[in-house]
């Protein structure tokens, strides 16, 4: 698979390493969430069979989070992004 | 050795004469032979036995489809089964010999299963050989898997290299018959990268072996001609002896390039290439394959595919047969008369199933002599040309899982739709099954994809003739009652297929796996179209409606020397090696492999008789005045920012907003769900700077985690990290002399306990200005120190600190004695944080701090994670002193059963004291803390163990830590 | 029809013209007392032992394509029970218990072959944590034997001892283990449910859950709506895309785990042998093929195909131990999908919807949990609890921080 990295280019995807589903993204506050919040957010997921938001890490690379929005059927991949301004843009701003 | 099938005329070159072995005995043919044509030229019909059945075979078709001819290749380490004679490129000096039999080839004991058949039919072996019950393993299974297989591996290693490279192209062309370097020519001409790839050594694919013309031109001199203007061009790269045998994803495709497999020595050259190609597009123009008919008795040696009689006889120069008789059920199959009539072979008879002619069984067992048509009437042959077809070669189209269609014009499956992203097909491999429809799809596919990348080009395809093609499906010969054979590797005949409908195995994939069709290392090319029309008909439904098996990489079978290429032996991953690594090996050390770094383990002095004496010797100095130990492989992040006390705060489950500058605290990290994975210090070198150190185990992920925290969960806090694992060199010093020690090195710095108590840290100087920084932090519970300075002065500093240290006897430790010392004072490591122990078990539960959000810290409070019931570290030692402990050992009560319900908890590391003089353990055990002092039984039948131990702290020396504090 | 030796002598004396169907193709009936999703490995074994255990007969299979497609059809065939947790061991020792019976069982010659696996030693903490595992297993009443360089030297003399990265230091030896025919598994817990009464019904796919009031009633289907007392799942792979049509959201990701066979050999090694310092497992088939695989790809996919990074680390892994593999050539590479679980074990629960129960997130283990797997969820079927040795995997044990984590990877499916 290639990856087209927002800042580098089109980069293998043996350079990364795959987190999961970008939902990640959303942790609760520890000190505010219930038991049952941590739990859904830590363990439970969509797991969708086609668009799929996912959290890849340039490991060998550039060492960026991004987001990458992905067919789990086809794996064609439809966007790119960084996490950083996901998260920014989501919210993950305090 | 004169080759008494050889003809006038083909692609070999008769000056070069190469002498070759095939059972032991020498032949001889031409450089431009494959070993198959050769043994053809020399009169070689029989050349192996199936797999089953260990019916006689000969060679089948001339190319990577064979199902029949294959040898073991070569002798010694580098002898290579099952390779095709069809494919191997003859060179002086070839030993070839032939498999799976057992006495010779002409004589194979295993022969007497064909006279069982009517036994052995589809799926008997799950049928029997249940009882006895015992029977299985000791006695079928055995005599099963002794007479299954094909060639032999030789168990030595393989003595040659492979390569892996990588490749970029705008346009990989697959197949370089006429329509690939048709396209190539084309694609050139407009400007693109073009990667130009095809599995044999000659380009020119079918041109090479028909007699058509292309531009006026025979079609061979054509595509010599255009193979010579694509290599002279700089954008162009042609690879021969390269199989594209996988489309991947986003345009990626691997290929295999066979470097010297052709050549008697690879002098040192690697042996093949496995390309990884980036293509923008690819464009595959793989032709056709051609099938067979079902007909009785249709595996003998002689009965061989039309086209590739046809390919031996104008390539090669080499008459398969002298009296050919030629069954077919296409226009394609009478050219084949035509050819060999110009050359001189005698043709008894064209039987073309077209007009109700059919061949029902033939008569030869070791070499065809008559063939039987229907009507009782017979023919000689020793040659029966047969062609049921031409099959588009559509398997990479399918590699994404895409399905092709069932084209009934041409009676073959086309591709689908849903090709790999970026792929085209043209020529026969997308059903132009002419030579000029073939070239002008190819020309047109070119253009158009030059088009779509920006380029143009006006050029006119090459010229050639729309020879006939007229073909009618036609499968079997019904009137046969002999057995008529599907696939030949894997002996699967016509009634097997019957059968397997028969018994309910109806869906095309039941139909492969129950009665092994395609299955072979051919996969099926030339059988499984028949294969599924037989099951089609069986089930009165359309070949459409039956549908095909999923074609998958690789296209043809890839060696997996190969695919594993320079990474084996000392090579398989790279090696770190520590800054002190020189000195090491001048000062006598053992080094272990940790991850990929190599450590010291111990450093041998002489009189020492094994590692324990070595080890003892380094712990005990530590105890008593110091030692020194490399701890470079440790990770270090390096954390600066306004919000750094803030993010650490975040990333460890006990606190660090309020860590003074100057110091350094011990932090445990837990996952998010709860569990700790990593446990270090970290410094607070000035405010808003940091230095965290991580096991040597989880370097990266602790640096991946915290990127992700600091990037995706917390992005507006202001901080950055970076891994300066290999930036310092880091030693500890550790021992009662260790700050006498130190004073001799560090610069101008006060290290008494006052100015610079345990858990102190600072930027300092050493050696008269060398830049390092300073720890007070003990991982064997002496008083210690860890000292870094710049990785490169790291084997100057180790030489220089030992130096100094001749006043104290100062001592190198490795990680053995490393081991000892934390065991000693009842720190935890990688036995101990296996990725399942909380804190609570570690005993520090209370360091999880309740007053903040960190990661882990909420799922840490779950209910299963907080029994009263809990594992909980604690130390062991011996009830007799002499015995040592087992690390994995089980704890049970003395006099409780042996098994799980009554399992207490494990020994996790076991160590022998030399301070205490016996051995010592680490362990979980339930309740621990609870428990010191009861004796209870270590348990453990897998080593032979079985001890009474006694429950203790497992701070084993000096619990209340006045040594590190001193 | 009952299979043996005599059988085939005389269907061969007359033309095997008399073998019958090895299972119905029936039509859905309307409604069924247990409807099974899933017509792989485990939902067979399920309807297996429902009839064979509990005398349920009044059963449905539905599956969406033809039975065995899902990942009994696309594994490795190896078998063992050599576990660590006591939430898994007792359950994977059932299991080989069960194999180890299983052809005169169900009359079907799945080719059981016990002939040992042998998972290699690289490191100090390595044998360490082999040595409590063993021990483990013995006092679960298992099998296993730790061995020394030497020794594994008798056996398998062409590993590299000689010139390794990662030197072999010794291995942990279960005699017990092996490979199972795969495709036979599924083939003969269909023919034996069918005899004993199953509708199996293949190209048959759930498209969706009949509910009245909260309880699950049925099931809506390609070939129309079927009603039961009782809907099973069990169709790993899958597992969160029919689980969605009934509102749930599971602790399952789906992956990709490659496999590769080699061309046929004369035989090469004895039983299954593992890599313990990287992504390699192998053992050889009857038929003489190199079944090898290693490693997931690591991003979730429902394509049933992998890439060449992890074909390359798999290759390196077999090179890296036994190089005299190198001139085998690789046929066949495949994929299947993986229900990977947050803690890599799996479920077998009720789910919180009456009537409707769960069988999923094997990871890449399923293949030797079948008949395990099939009995215990017949069991909580039948009986509505759950079997004594699959208590520990239910669906909510996240909640209360009782994972059941082998490997200690954490909530992170991929590394699993």
């Amino acid at each position: 698979m290639i990856i087209n990295h927002p800042l580098l280019g089109p980069r293998d995807a043996a350079e990364f390493t795959v987190l999961g589903d970008a939902s990640l993204l959303h942790r609760p506050d520890g000190m505010t969430a219930t038991m049952d919040d941590m739990h859904d957010y830590a363990y439970l997921r969509d797991n969708p069979a086609g668009l799929h938001r996912e959290l890849w890490y340039h490991e060998q690379g550039d060492r960026s989070w991004l987001v990458v929005t992905r067919n789990t059927l086809t794996h064609d991949v439809e966007n790119v992004e960084l996490a950083r301004d996901v998260a920014r843009t989501e919210g993950r701003s305090k | 050795m004169t080759q008494p099938n050889r003809l006038d005329g083909g692609q070999i070159d008769r000056t070069r004469k190469l002498k070759f072995s095939w059972n032991g005995t020498f032949y001889s043919g031409y450089h431009g032979d494959t070993l198959a044509s050769a043994l053809l030229a020399n009169g070689q019909r029989l050349v192996g036995r199936s797999f089953k059945y260990h019916r006689p075979r000969g060679i089948f078709s001339a190319g990577s489809e064979e199902p029949n001819a294959l040898v073991q290749l070569r002798t010694g380490a580098a002898q290579e089964p099952n390779t095709r004679a069809t494919t191997i490129e003859l060179f002086d000096g070839l030993k070839a010999t032939s498999q799976n039999h057992r006495g010779s080839l002409e004589y194979d004991l295993m022969a007497a299963n064909d006279l069982l058949s009517p036994f052995l039919s589809a799926g008997f072996y799950y049928k029997t050989f249940m009882w006895p019950k015992a029977f299985w393993e000791q006695f079928y299974e055995p005599v099963i898997r002794a007479s299954a297989g094909l060639g032999r591996l030789s168990m030595e290693p393989d003595p040659d290299v492979y390569d892996h490279g990588y490749l970029h192209c705008d346009l990989l062309i697959i197949g370089a018959g006429p329509a690939g370097l048709t396209a190539a020519l084309t694609a050139a001409r407009a400007g693109l990268r073009v990667i130009l790839a095809d599995e044999d050594f000659t380009p020119g694919g079918r041109l090479n072996a028909e007699t058509y013309a292309v531009d006026d031109q025979p079609g061979a001199t054509w595509a010599a001609a255009v193979t010579a203007e694509l290599q002279a061009m700089d954008n162009v790269r042609l690879m021969t002896r390269t199989t594209v045998y996988g489309a991947y994803d986003h345009g990626v495709y691997g290929a295999l390039e066979r470097k010297t497999d052709h050549l008697a020595n690879a002098n040192g050259k690697p042996r093949q290439v496995l390309w990884r190609l980036y293509t923008k597009r690819a464009l595959l123009t793989a032709g056709s394959t051609e099938r067979s008919i079902a007909f009785g008795n249709n595996d003998r040696p002689g009965v061989m595919l039309a086209g590739a009689v046809r390919t031996y006889v104008n390539r090669f120069g080499v008459a398969p047969g002298k009296k050919v008789a030629i069954f077919t059920n296409n226009d394609d199959g009478l050219r084949t008369a035509d050819d060999l009539r110009a050359k001189g072979v005698d043709i008894t008879r064209i039987i073309d199933a077209r007009q109700g002619d059919n061949v029902v069984n033939t008569v030869g067992r070791k070499g065809l002599h008559t063939v039987y048509l229907n009507g009782g009437r017979h023919v000689e042959a020793d040659c029966l040309a047969v062609s049921g077809g031409w099959s588009p070669n559509v398997h990479l189209t399918c590699h994404h899982r895409g399905r092709p269609v069932w084209n009934e014009q041409i009676a073959g499956f086309t591709p689908g739709k849903d090709l790999p992203p970026g792929m085209v097909v043209a020529g026969a491999a997308n059903g132009a099954m002419t030579l000029a429809a073939a070239i002008r799809q190819a020309h047109e596919a070119a253009q158009s994809i030059a088009a779509g990348l920006g380029k143009t080009v006006r050029d006119t395809a090459p010229k050639a003739s729309d020879e006939t093609f007229d073909t009618a499906p036609f499968w079997h010969v019904a009137e046969s009652k002999t057995r008529a054979w599907v696939d030949l590797q894997n002996d699967v005949t016509t009634k097997d297929i019957k059968q397997s409908h028969q018994e309910g195995f109806r869906s095309v994939e039941h139909l492969k796996r129950y009665t092994t069709l395609g299955m072979a290392t051919d996969q099926g090319k030339t059988a499984n179209i028949l294969g599924l029309a037989l099951m089609a008909e069986a089930q009165g439904k359309s070949i459409q409606d039956t549908g095909t098996t999923i074609f998958r990489p690789p296209y043809n079978p890839v060696a997996i020397g190969a695919f594993a290429g320079r990474a084996r032996g000392k090579d398989f991953r790279p090696t770190r090696l520590t800054p002190s690594h020189r000195w090491a090996e001048e000062n006598g050390a053992d080094f272990v492999e940790t991850g990929m770094w190599l450590r010291a383990q111990w450093f041998k002095q002489p009189g020492e008789k094994g590692w324990r004496d070595s080890v003892d010797r380094e712990a005990a100095m530590v105890r008593k005045s110091v030692g020194i130990c490399d701890v470079t492989t440790l990770g270090k992040i390096d954390i600066q920012g306004r919000d750094a006390a803030e993010f650490l705060n975040r990333i460890y489950a006990n606190a660090f907003l309020k860590l003074p500058v100057g110091k350094v605290r011990y932090g445990l990290m837990l996952r998010e769900d709860g569990i700790c994975y990593d446990d270090g210090t970290t410094a607070r070198l000035a405010e808003n700077h940091f230095v965290m150190t991580t096991t040597t185990a989880n370097a990266v992920t602790v640096f991946r985690n915290m990127e992700f925290a600091r990037q995706c969960l917390w992005p507006d806090l202001d901080v950055h990290l970076i891994s300066t694992t290999d930036a310092w060199a880091q030693f500890g010093v550790a021992g009662p002399n260790a700050r006498a020690l130190l004073s001799k090195v560090v610069d101008d710095l006060d290290l008494s306990n006052d100015a610079f108590p345990f858990m102190a840290c600072t930027d300092c100087t050493v050696f008269g200005g060398t830049p390092a920084r300073l720890f007070r932090i003990s991982f064997s519970g002496e008083l210690a120190y860890e000292v870094a300075v710049p990785a490169r002065y790291g084997d100057a500093m180790i030489r220089a600190l030992m130096e100094v240290g001749q006043e104290f006897d100062a001592v190198p430790y490795g990680t053995e004695a490393l081991g000892v010392l934390r065991i000693e004072k009842g720190h935890a490591a990688g036995n101990e944080l296996n990725g399942q122990t909380t804190a609570q078990m570690l005993g520090l539960g209370g360091m999880v701090s309740k007053k903040k959000d960190s990661i882990g810290s909420k799922l840490s409070e779950r209910p299963a994670l907080n029994g009263d019931d809990d594992m909980r570290l604690v130390g062991f030692k011996p009830v007799d002193k002499t015995i040592g402990l087992t690390a994995g050992a089980h704890f049970l009560s003395p006099g409780d059963p042996e098994d799980m319900a009554h399992d207490q908890g494990w020994m996790t590391s076991v160590a022998y004291s030399p301070e205490l003089g016996h051995s010592i353990g680490l362990g979980y055990l339930k309740r621990g803390q609870d428990r010191l002092g009861e004796q209870i039984r270590s348990y453990s039948p897998v080593r032979g163990g079985n001890t009474m131990v006694e429950v203790c702290s497992p701070h084993h020396i000096d619990p209340e830590g006045h040594r590190q504090r001193g | 029809m009952r299979y043996s030796a005599l059988k085939i002598l005389t269907q061969g004396l007359t033309g095997n013209k008399g073998w019958t169907p090895a299972w119905r193709e029936p039509d859905p009936k309307a409604d069924y007392d247990i409807i099974i999703i899933g017509g792989g490995g485990h939902g067979l074994a399920t309807a297996y032992y429902l009839a064979r255990e509990h005398g349920l007969r009044n059963i449905a299979v539905l599956e969406k394509g033809w039975i065995g497609s899902g990942n009994v059809g696309r594994n490795t065939t190896i078998i063992r029970s050599n576990y660590l947790l006591e939430g898994n061991q007792p359950f994977y020792e059932l299991s080989l218990k069960l194999w180890e019976g299983l052809e005169q069982d169900f009359n079907y010659n799945a080719m059981v072959s016990q002939r040992g696996i042998l998972n290699l030693i690289h490191s100090d903490a390595q044998r360490d944590a082999y040595v409590r595992r063993g021990n483990a297993m013995r006092l679960s009443g298992a099998d296993a034997v730790i061995l020394g360089p030497e020794e594994i030297r008798k056996t398998c003399p062409y590993l590299d001892f000689e010139n390794a990265r990662f030197p072999i230091q010794g291995a942990i030896w279960q005699p017990r283990g092996g490979t199972v025919r795969h495709d036979a598994v599924a083939w003969g817990y269909a023919r034996g449910a069918d005899e004993r009464g199953v509708d199996i019904i293949q190209n048959c796919e759930v498209t969706g859950f009949q509910m009245d009031g909260g309880t699950c009633v049925g099931v809506e289907t390609s070939r129309g709506p079927i009603r039961a007392k009782k809907v099973a799942m069990c169709v790993a792979g899958s597992s969160s895309r029919v689980a969605e049509q009934a509102g749930m959201r599971l602790p399952i990701e789906s992956h990709v785990l490659q496999a590769f066979v080699s061309e046929g050999l004369k035989p090469t090694l004895p039983g299954v042998i593992t890599f313990g310092a990287g992504h390699f497992y192998v053992s050889q088939s009857d038929k003489g093929g190199l079944v090898f695989g290693g490693d997931i790809d690591g991003y979730n996919t429902y394509a049933q195909r992998g890439n060449l990074p992890v074909v390359e680390d798999v290759c390196e892994g077999g090179m890296a131990i036994m190089p005299m593999i190198g001139r085998a050539r690789l046929l066949r590479m495949w994929g299947g999908v993986m229900d990977m679980s947050m803690d890599g074990s799996p479920f077998i629960d009720q789910t919180h919807i009456d009537g409707l129960y769960f069988n999923g997130g094997w990871c890449y283990g399923g293949f030797k949990a079948t008949p395990a797997s099939g009995f215990c969820y017949a069991h909580l079927l039948a009986t509505g609890n759950p079997h004594p040795v699959a208590t520990a995997y239910k669906l909510d044990r996240f909640r209360t921080g009782a994972m059941i984590d082998e490997k200690g990877a954490g909530n992170s499916p991929n590394l699993h």
